[in-house]
């Protein structure tokens, strides 16, 4: 078969299985489209902004696990795209973004829509090409593949400059089944000697901790976690991207850690003498102080990229290695030892966690009259039976739907957790959406978060992807307000803007349905209403208390047993510290 | 500490700056680089020099192996090795002095390959400290101009850093 490159590369998403291709056409890419237009198998969702397609396609691979696919033109649209390649880097998300760029023989006269877009995307990729000779095409779209979901995943780019894609030239079309890089050899199966030695350390334990990450739900472990945690009877901490893959409902569920994590999973962390680290880094917003970091912990990290292991932390036991084939070796030897954990140890851990528990860190004023944000996420939660995909922007409406929203299942929280991108939320409920036509999909959001990329809605008109909009309308940029208001004598320097725009007129304008909601005894009611009607994209404007601040805290600089809570454990509701 | 890393990268055009921009994203230093193609044309041979503690060079050598480009690389420091930089140095000869340069080139084993009235240009390898204290032993306004590869290695014996 002979095919042009714009062909080719359409037919390379085909024999890849590639179900959607988020994109915004240009000179560049005029020729790929022209190979688009002549087929209806990959579908081309066009979005707003390239910003916009970048998130929807990060999205639908965090809900689906398959890699996310992108088309723009050069200049401004690869720079456009850089905000969500970024977004996806920081999260390990797989996605192959195609972008056009100008004909390879003006490359570097400052043709023009030219920039440098391998250049500008090297930091925030985990490779890129530029393609120089069209017959290399095809081979260099499964090492996109290939290199964006295997070991730990990532966001690869293909660079191809308009010559490549010529109608005029055309040359021989085969799809490579598979694909051999002699430089790239990630690791699958962990050190069997560094297994037994973990699973030795694991079950000596006196007061351990499971701190499972993000790797658990990408590498798809979360059966194996689920095993291996129930097994062994122990507490399990989840991170924010790690939520889901241990059943929030659970028992042994502690609730997240970190700066916004929960009392009981913090103290745990910091008094805990065994932590097994599972698919997770280490992040700063996790550990906190790294000098007061675990201080009595050994630590087993399990991860399959060596540079995530000793990175912020010093680990004693490391296991290079995907999570399912590690946690599975590691529950056959378990299973085989002699060895049992300590029952007197272990209940008198958990007595120790109950009294944590017992500071009920989450609770809140339930009889303020203005609308508390994790109120309506606590319905949220009731009014989906828990069982909706949520996305999010990012601010404290994100910290309340993680700590509020209980999820059972993985892959059902979409966030940007590692770049914490304002304007993920929005495109990315669509791309859930296009995933899971017959599922609740609910973005919880802010006014500030929500207006980055509110240009999307009228692609979720377009592709009649009816998701429910869940704005904590809270008329600050509530997280730097309270930043604010912690460490800079509460002086609002830009946290607010006095000019947001009447959300229910706009949803309409867009050919949405808009809900404004202001008495906590609308909140259920018009989650239900928005709920039901099964075919609109629905706004729901929730106009929430604006002083509200997100509890626990581990502020900057300091150690996870240094949290500030909500209200002193055993004072009454509604007085706060400090 | 200082390290010697050698790398064995794919030749493909944006390999050195993946290198590069890595250093400068990382905040790592980086003294001096080399780069050549090998007897396959297809791998590049880089030499860096860097400075950190165990933790830093640990750091450097899991993210410069997660490049996708690089094949291989060595940390040079961790075994017996051979180190050695070229220079070439022009140097002012007026003729009172040119006894003494050439008596200060063969102590050090260096070579003359460029000789004018005024001046020579000599070749010198070796330790990167030996052609220091070469330079050292001249008056700074001798020395017209010095070009210095950075240094290159080899491990010693049979082990070696290939496919
Ligand atoms: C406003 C805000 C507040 C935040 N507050 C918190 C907070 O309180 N608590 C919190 O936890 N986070 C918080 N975060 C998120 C934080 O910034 C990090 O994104 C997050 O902690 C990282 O999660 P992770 O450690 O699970 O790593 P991820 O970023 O999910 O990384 C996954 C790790 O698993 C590895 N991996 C990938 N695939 C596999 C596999 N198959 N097998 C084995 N390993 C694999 C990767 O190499 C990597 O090391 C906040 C973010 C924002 C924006
Ligand atoms: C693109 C981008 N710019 C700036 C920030 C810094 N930032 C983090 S949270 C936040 C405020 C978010 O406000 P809003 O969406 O109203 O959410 P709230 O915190 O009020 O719930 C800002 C500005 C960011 N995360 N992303
Ligand atoms: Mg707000």
């Amino acid at each position: 078969m002979e095919l042009s490159g714009g062909h080719i590369i359409v037919q390379c998403l085909k024999d890849e299985g590639v179900e959607f291709v988020f994109g915004y056409p240009g000179g560049s890419v005029l020729h790929i489209y022209d190979a688009i237009f002549h087929q209806d198998e990959v579908k081309h969702i066009l979005v707003r902004h390239e910003q916009g397609a970048t998130h929807s396609a990060d999205a639908y691979a965090r809900a689906t696990g398959k890699p996310g696919v992108v088309l723009v033109t050069s200049g401004p649209g690869a720079t456009n795209a850089v905000t969500g390649i970024a977004t996806a880097y920081m999260d390990s998300i797989p996605m192959v973004i195609i972008s056009g760029q100008v004909p390879s023989p003006v490359i570097g006269s400052d043709a023009f829509q030219e920039v440098d877009t391998v250049g500008i995307t090297r930091p925030c990729v985990k490779h890129n090409f530029l393609v120089k000779d069209v017959n290399d095409l095809a081979e260099t779209i499964k090492k996109a593949f290939y290199l964006a979901t295997t070991g730990r995943p990532g966001p690869v780019l293909v660079d191809v400059p308009k010559d490549i894609t010529d109608p005029n030239i055309k040359v021989p079309y085969k799809y490579p089944k598979k694909i051999h890089m002699r430089s790239y050899n990630p690791v699958v199966v962990g050190h069997k000697g560094q297994i037994k030695r973990a699973v030795e350390v694991l079950l000596a334990a006196q007061r351990p901790v499971i701190y499972s990450g993000g790797g658990v739900i990408l590498g798809e472990g979360h059966k194996e976690l689920i095993e291996l945690t129930q097994m062994l009877g122990y507490p399990i901490t989840n991170t924010l991207m790690g939520l889901g893959a241990y059943p929030a409902t659970d028992k042994q569920f502690i609730g997240m850690l970190g700066m916004h994590g929960t009392y009981e999973a913090n103290m745990a962390m910091h008094e805990s003498d065994v932590i097994l680290a599972v698919g997770a880094r280490f992040d700063d917003r996790v550990t906190g102080k790294l000098a007061e970091f675990c201080p009595y912990a050994k630590i087993i990290h399990i991860d399959v990229d060596p540079s995530s292991i000793s990175k912020t932390v010093r680990v004693d036991i490391p296991i290079v290695g995907e999570v399912k084939p590690v946690l599975e070796h590691m529950i056959e030897h378990i299973k085989e030892s002699k060895l049992k954990p300590s029952k007197p140890a272990l209940e008198a851990w958990w007595q120790l966690i109950q009294s944590w528990r017992d500071v009920n860190c989450l609770e809140y004023d339930r009889g303020s009259l203005f609308i508390k944000p994790q109120f309506v996420i606590e319905q949220l939660y009731e009014v989906t039976k828990g069982d909706a995909y949520v996305t999010s922007d990012v601010g404290q409406h994100q910290m309340y739907a993680a700590q509020y929203y209980k999820f059972d299942k993985p892959r059902r929280w979409i966030n940007s957790g590692g770049l914490g991108t304002m304007g993920f939320g929005l495109p990315a409920a669509i791309g859930v959406k296009l995933a899971f036509p017959d599922s609740d999909v609910a973005c919880v959001t802010g006014e500030a978060s929500i207006q980055m990329c509110i240009q999307e809605l009228s692609t979720a008109l377009q592709y009649n992807t009816p998701v429910k909009i869940i704005n904590l309308n809270n008329r600050y940029m509530g997280m730097v307000r309270q930043w604010q208001e912690f460490s800079y004598q509460s002086r609002y320097s830009q946290s607010y803007m006095d000019t947001i725009p009447e959300f229910v007129k706009l949803a309409e304008a867009y050919g949405h349905v808009g809900i404004r909601v202001e008495k906590p005894a609308d909140v259920r009611p018009a989650l239900q209403e928005a709920f039901a009607l099964k075919d609109r994209t629905v706004f729901l404007d929730f106009i929430t208390d604006r002083t509200e601040n997100v509890y626990p805290m581990i502020e900057a600089g300091k150690g996870h047993h240094d949290m500030k809570l909500r209200v002193a454990p055993g004072t009454p509701m509604g007085r706060e510290l400090s | 500490m200082r390290h010697i890393i050698s790398i064995l990268i794919e030749n493909e055009s944006g390999a050195l700056s993946r290198v590069a921009g890595l250093f400068s994203a990382r905040g790592y230093n980086i003294e001096s680089l080399t780069v050549a193609p090998t007897e396959d044309a297809s791998l590049s041979r880089l030499t860096l020099v860097t400075r950190g503690n165990d933790e830093v060079i640990e750091q450097i050598t899991k993210q410069l192996n997660k490049l996708v480009d690089v094949v291989r690389l060595i940390d040079l420091a961790d075994a017996p090795h051979i180190e050695r930089e070229l220079m070439l140095v022009k140097i002012k000869t007026p003729l009172e002095t040119r006894e003494e340069v050439k008596r200060m080139v063969d102590i050090f084993r260096g070579k003359i390959v460029d000789a004018t009235a005024t001046s020579f240009v000599v070749e010198m390898t070796g330790q990167p400290s030996k052609l220091d204290a070469f330079i050292h032993g001249f008056d700074e306004s001798s020395i017209i101009e010095v070009v210095r590869s950075g240094p290159t290695g080899i491990s010693r014996g049979e082990k070696g850093l290939h496919l």
